[in-house]
Parts: structure tokens; C-alpha cells; sequence
């Protein structure tokens, strides 16, 4: 009853590809925004899961990547949603499909 | 870490309620199939840290007493009708509650409706795994402890919010949007304020920062006033009390995130109030107040009648402000939150750290926390007291005694500085 | 990691977490959809946890559930006529038959590769992280610090309406 590091890299990876078909797929850009989210959660799993399992000097280098890693996260997060809430305010719309003035 | 506990290891000395629990847990081991002990334990901490002392004190300190003692403030009588001096209130409450209809409306979203409540329950269940009721008696010690509790006590904002929104009601939506804005705006500070505390300590685990003030034969609250201050603002604000109820505020929007829970659902939210509070005042007072120790007194007091005297202590605090102030306006809750809070937090930040490196980078003895003590007091007093007389509170011009309109001759405006945009063409 | 416990935590975390991207993929509600995302990132935290990296599964909690979730609400919020509706584009199957490829790559390599682990965790602490930060990587860590800087402000500029704006302007 053991459990190893392919079972953590296996959730991470089915993770990343949730995340993956719920941003390329949704309409609403709020939607997109949520799949990335996963995206990123599932590479911060993987990241761990080396930090505790591989054969290494500075195992915390995965801890110090992860931390940087929530912080952009976190950051990006802020500014799309500003950008949604804005293009919201002058589009009325945040559907993906519709917001399209740069199409040809 | 001397310990010299007088309790000893049997299994009748009350001083030590773990050895209790380890009895249980060996004899159950004895003729119990081979992994049921660690199904078990986690029910003792449970039962022992919640059931005994949370429940009862939701209901005695929480419903009774602060209604009470509210009323006795307020000078007016609290319940008094239910059994001798209103006694039996609680219990009437509870059997009211259960036997309500807990209404659900049509057009809410009932899934999230009926979850909001459990997610709400849980992270105050939670939060007592953590809190050391004695030397051993800690049911969970965690190395990043003051994490754990900040953690948890975010959680609650997510289900108030779902509580509002899933109403599908205007007023419930406005409370859930002010709730959340307001906890998310008051974690700052709390943060940092704790971040001053553990930047003093070298620690974040409770049982290491009990150590610490037994150690040091002092209290956190006077080595970092302004953090107590923070912590006791911020986790006020968290909670949702008067002065900061706006989330609840019952003249202004209904019932704000409550309005459409009747029954026991609301019943549960009701109580969760008064269990977070109890929490909060637990983590508090284990961290400002010295926790399970007493300068001696713990090894012949039991130190969980200690630390069950000193959170009902600082939950009197919490209703003694609660009864006195008047509520706050939004803008003005979140303008305090940032303008005032916020720095304060940053400077306390800075003095802490300057006198960390002094005191490691020099070497010197430990006795000079006792010197840190009066300076940071002295330096609390003045940076609260000149921070806010900066941003224009002066109070020696609020009037000591309520006038009525026709003694002063009409209304008389209180002069204000004049706002940004006006004053130009 | 052996034992009954760790073993079955892996499998109720696992088993949360990929239940709750699911059903990010798959409601219908747009809120609905945010509470599932949510629960995955608590579920994160629950591995973060599981794999003894305390400090991060509590930043985790603060930060994602605490924060970030909040974002996203508040964004929902604001955008009320947008719809709550959480459909998927004309790309679904394209973008469904990438993601179980790539799925089916991933977990390929992953079971074909020698990894070479070792048995015991390293005890980490948080103080040994925050030693990390602040000697090996304190250039990212302070430009981390200004990057939030950076997007404070512009989150803040982006949002503002045209009266506030002009309260603020130079005159």
C-alpha cells in the first residue's frame, strides 16, 4: 500500500490537461481564466512532488519555484480580470467569440 | 524547553487530560483491529476540544452571556424571562430553532444553499485542532501554526459569500459583496501584525510561542502592542461584530447575507458567529496572552482551566466593544482598513525588524526584551496616537456632551477638510 | 510514501480534486463553476500537505482560496449582463481530443520513465524556504515584489471608470 511519485505526477498531469481543455473551450473569458488557474495549480503540483521525491543537494529549489510561481499567478489573475471588467464596460460582452474588432 | 509539569502520568490526574485520552487509546489498541486507534484519536480531539468546550460555551458564554451582559451595559435587562435570571435561554433558543421551518426560496440556488452552512461549520471546527489547552494536550502541532489559523479563518468569507449569493436576493448580495470585501481589506494588516510576532519570535508553531513567553517570562502583548492591537481590530473585523457588523447589520440591508435562512440553518451560522469568536479569542489569547502558562501558576492550576479563563477573558473584550461602539459606515470601515491599519502595520513591521537584528546581530542577552517591552509600548502609544492625529482626528474637538439642535442655535457642522476635486473653477 | 493512511489520503485528494476539474469543464452555472474550481484548489493544498510542504499548502489556502477566488467572484459579479453562462466555443471537440493526447503523452512518459526518487522526505521547514528566498533567490524574489507592485496599479488603472479618472487628473 504504497504510493509513489508516478501516482502525484499522474494527477498533476491529468490536471494540466483539465486545465488545458477548459481554456482552450469555454466562451465566457472568465471561463478561460479558470483553466489556466488549474493549469498553473497542476504545474505547482508537479514542482512539489520533485522537491519531495527526486534525488537532489537543495530539495527547496521546488518550494522557492512554487512560491514564485502563486505570485505571478496571482498577479496575472488580477490584471485579466481587470482586463474582462473593462472590455465588459466598453463591449458589454465577454464572450471570446464577439470580442473580435481586430478581425479582418 | 525545561518543562516541570507536577502532573504525572496516570491516567485520574486531571492537570494532564492527555492521559486520559493515551489510556483510552492504549486499551483500545489492546482487543481493537490494528488501525482503528488512529480513526479514534482524531474523535477524542475532537469531542474534547469541541464538544466539551466549544458547545457549552457557545451556549452559556455565547448566547446567555453575551446577551446579558450586553443588556446589563446597555443598561438594560438581557433575557430574563426564560427560568431564573433568563437562565434557560439558550436551551429555549435552541428548541425554538429546531423546531422552525428552515424556508428555502424558489428561485434560490438550492445545492449552494444547503452547503453554505456546512462550509461555514467546519473551518471553526477546524481551527481548535490547533490551540494547545496545555503541555501536551494539543491535539494537532503543527510547525506552521499562526499559517493554519490564518488560513482557516478565510474560509468562512467564501461561505458567507456563497450564503449571499445563492439567495438570489438583492440585500443578500449586497451583505456577501461588503462581507467579503471587508474580511478580504482587514487581512492585511492581521497579517502583518502576526508577521511582526513571528519575526520577533523565530516561530510560527502555538506550542513553541507558549514556550517562548514561558521562557522569557513575558507576555507577547507587551513585547508587540501594536500588534496586539491589529490582531484584535482585524480578527473583530473577520468575525463580523459590531463595531464592523455591516455584514449583518440589522437596521440597514434586512439581514444582509442571512436574510433567507430560517430555522436551523440560520441557527448554525448563529452559532458559528459566537464559535469563531471563542476561537479567535482562543488563538489570541494563546499567543498575546501566554497560552496554557502563568508565570508558575500552570503547574499547580490546570493549565487548560487557564487558557479556558484567559479566551473567555478576551471574548468579554470582543462583547465589550461590541456593546459600546456604534456601528461603522462601509467607506469609513474600509478607510480605516487601509489609510490608518495598513501603515501602522508597515511601520511596526519596520521597528520590529530593527530590533530583532540588533538584538541577534549584537549578541545580546535575553533580558532585553523586557527593554523591548517599554520601548514598543511608549512606541505604540505614539505612532497610534500620531498616525491618526496625521490624518485629522483631533480629539479635542468632539464634544463631550450630546447638544440638542436649538441650544446651539441650528446645525452646527463639524469642519472638515475641504475634499480634493473641490476648490478649483 | 507507505502506509494505509498517506495511500488513502493520495486517493480522496486525487479523487476530489480531478472530480472538481470536471466539473469546472462541465457546469453549466458560471458560479457553479468557480465554487468546483474552489475545491480543487483546496484540494491542492491537501497534496501540497500530504507531500510536507506545509507552508506552501497554507499559502495556498490563503492565497488561491482566500484571494484569488475572491477575484474571480468579484469579476463575475461586476460583468452582469455578460451572462452566467459557462458554454463552450465551436472548439470543444479540437480542444477535448488535445487534451486527452496530450493526457495520454504525459502519463506515458511518466510511467515509462526511471525515476530516481529518494525513500525518506526532506525535512524542510519553513524557515529553511525562507532562507532559500532570501539568499539563493532574492533577485526573482524582489522582482516578484515589484511585478505585484506592477500589477496592483494596473489592475487599479484598467478598472477605472472615466469620472474617477477625471477626479483624479491633473488639473
Amino acid at each position: 500500500m504504497s504510493v509513489g511519485i508516478e501516482e502525484f505526477l499522474t494527477v498533476g498531469a491529468l490536471l494540466f490537461c483539465l486545465g488545458l481543455g477548459v481554456a482552450l473551450s469555454k466562451r465566457n473569458a472568465i471561463g478561460v481564466l479558470m483553466g489556466v488557474e488549474l493549469m498553473l495549480n497542476a504545474v505547482n503540483l508537479t514542482l512539489i512532488t520533485f522537491s519531495r521525491f527526486s534525488v537532489s543537494d537543495r530539495p527547496i529549489t521546488g518550494q522557492t519555484f512554487v512560491v514564485f510561481v502563486i505570485t505571478v499567478a496571482a498577479a496575472e489573475a488580477a490584471v485579466a480580470l481587470a482586463l474582462a471588467v473593462s472590455v465588459y464596460r466598453n463591449r458589454d460582452t465577454v464572450d471570446v467569440d464577439r470580442i473580435n474588432l481586430l478581425k479582418s | 524547553m525545561a518543562l516541570t509539569v507536577l502532573a504525572t502520568n496516570n491516567w485520574y490526574d486531571l492537570r494532564d487530560l492527555s492521559n486520559l485520552s493515551r489510556v483510552i487509546l492504549e486499551g483500545v489498541d489492546r482487543f481493537a483491529p490494528h488501525g482503528i486507534v488512529y480513526v479514534l484519536a482524531p474523535l477524542i480531539g475532537f469531542a474534547a476540544s469541541f464538544l466539551i468546550f466549544v458547545l457549552p460555551s457557545q451556549l452559556f458564554v455565547g448566547v446567555y452571556g453575551e446577551r446579558k451582559l450586553i443588556g446589563r451595559i446597555q443598561s438594560r435587562y438581557g433575557p430574563n424571562r426564560v427560568g431564573p435570571f433568563g437562565l434557560l435561554q439558550p436551551i429555549a433558543d435552541a428548541i425554538k430553532l429546531m423546531q422552525k421551518e428552515a424556508l428555502t426560496p424558489w428561485a434560490a440556488d438550492v445545492a449552494v444553499m444547503w452547503i453554505a452552512p456546512i462550509v461555514f461549520v467546519a473551518p471553526c471546527v477546524l481551527l481548535f485542532a490547533v490551540i494547545p489547552f496545555g503541555p501536551r494536550m494539543v491535539f494537532a502541532d503543527i510547525p506552521t501554526a499562526l499559517l493554519y489559523f490564518l488560513a482557516v479563518s478565510s474560509l468562512p468569507v467564501l461561505a458567507a459569500f456563497m450564503a449571499g449569493w445563492s439567495a438570489n436576493n438583492k440585500y443578500s448580495l449586497f451583505g456577501a459583496m461588503r462581507v467579503v470585501s471587508m474580511a478580504v481589506s482587514y487581512e492585511v494588516p492581521l497579517v502583518l501584525g502576526l508577521l511582526g510576532v513571528v519575526l520577533f519570535t523565530g516561530t510560527l508553531g502555538l506550542q513553541d510561542l507558549i514556550f517562548w513567553q514561558k521562557d522569557n517570562h513575558i507576555w507577547l502583548i507587551a513585547v508587540q502592542p501594536v500588534a496586539f492591537v491589529l490582531y484584535f481590530i482585524g480578527v473583530s473585523a473577520e468575525l463580523n461584530r459590531t463595531p464592523t457588523d455591516i455584514a449583518e447589520a440589522e437596521s440597514e440591508i434586512v439581514a444582509g447575507y442571512l436574510t433567507e435562512y430560517s430555522g436551523m440553518k440560520w441557527g448554525l451560522f448563529y452559532g458559528m458567529d459566537i464559535g469563531y469568536a471563542l476561537a479567535a479569542a482562543a488563538f489570541g489569547s494563546t499567543v498575546f496572552l501566554g497560552g496554557w502558562s502563568m508565570f508558575g501558576l500552570d503547574r499547580w492550576v490546570p493549565p487548560w482551566m487557564i487558557i479556558v479563563g484567559k479566551t473567555h477573558l478576551f471574548y468579554f473584550t470582543f462583547l465589550w466593544t461590541r456593546a459600546t461602539l456604534p456601528r461603522l459606515r462601509i467607506d469609513q470601515l474600509m478607510t480605516f482598513a487601509w489609510k490608518f491599519m495598513l501603515p501602522v502595520a508597515l511601520a511596526n513591521l519596520f521597528i520590529v525588524a530593527t530590533e530583532r537584528i540588533i538584538w541577534t546581530e549584537n549578541g545580546l542577552s535575553d533580558n532585553i526584551v523586557y527593554l523591548y517591552a517599554v520601548v514598543n509600548i511608549v512606541l505604540a502609544v505614539a505612532l497610534l496616537v500620531g498616525w491618526s492625529r496625521f490624518l485629522g482626528y483631533r480629539p479635542e474637538r468632539t464634544p463631550s456632551k450630546a447638544r440638542l439642535v436649538y441650544e446651539v442655535g441650528g446645525y452646527v457642522p463639524v469642519p472638515v477638510a475641504p475634499a480634493k476635486g473641490e476648490g478649483r473653477p | 510514501m507507505n502506509g494505509v493512511g498517506p495511500t488513502l489520503a493520495f486517493y480522496a485528494l486525487a479523487g476530489v480534486t480531478l472530480i472538481a476539474g470536471g466539473g469546472v469543464m462541465a457546469s453549466r452555472n458560471l458560479l457553479h463553476a468557480v465554487l468546483f474550481l474552489i475545491l480543487s484548489f483546496v484540494g491542492i493544498a491537501g497534496f501540497f500537505a500530504l507531500l510536507s510542504a506545509e507552508f506552501i499548502a497554507m499559502a495556498q489556502v490563503i492565497i488561491y482560496v482566500g484571494a484569488i477566488s475572491v477575484l474571480v467572484l468579484f469579476a463575475v459579479l461586476l460583468t452582469p449582463r455578460a451572462g452566467r453562462n459557462n458554454g463552450e466555443t465551436k472548439m470543444l471537440a479540437p480542444a477535448v481530443l488535445l487534451a486527452i493526447s496530450l493526457a495520454a503523452v504525459f502519463i506515458f512518459v511518466i510511467t515509462d520513465t526511471d525515476w530516481p526518487t529518494v525513500a525518506t522526505s526532506p525535512s524542510l521547514t519553513a524557515s529553511d524556504l525562507g532562507e532559500a528566498l532570501l539568499t539563493t533567490w532574492v533577485l526573482p524574489f524582489e522582482l516578484a515584489s515589484v511585478l505585484l507592485t506592477a500589477a496592483l496599479v494596473g489592475a487599479i488603472m484598467l478598472v477605472r471608470t472615466v469620472e474617477e479618472e477625471a477626479e483624479d487628473a491633473l488639473a
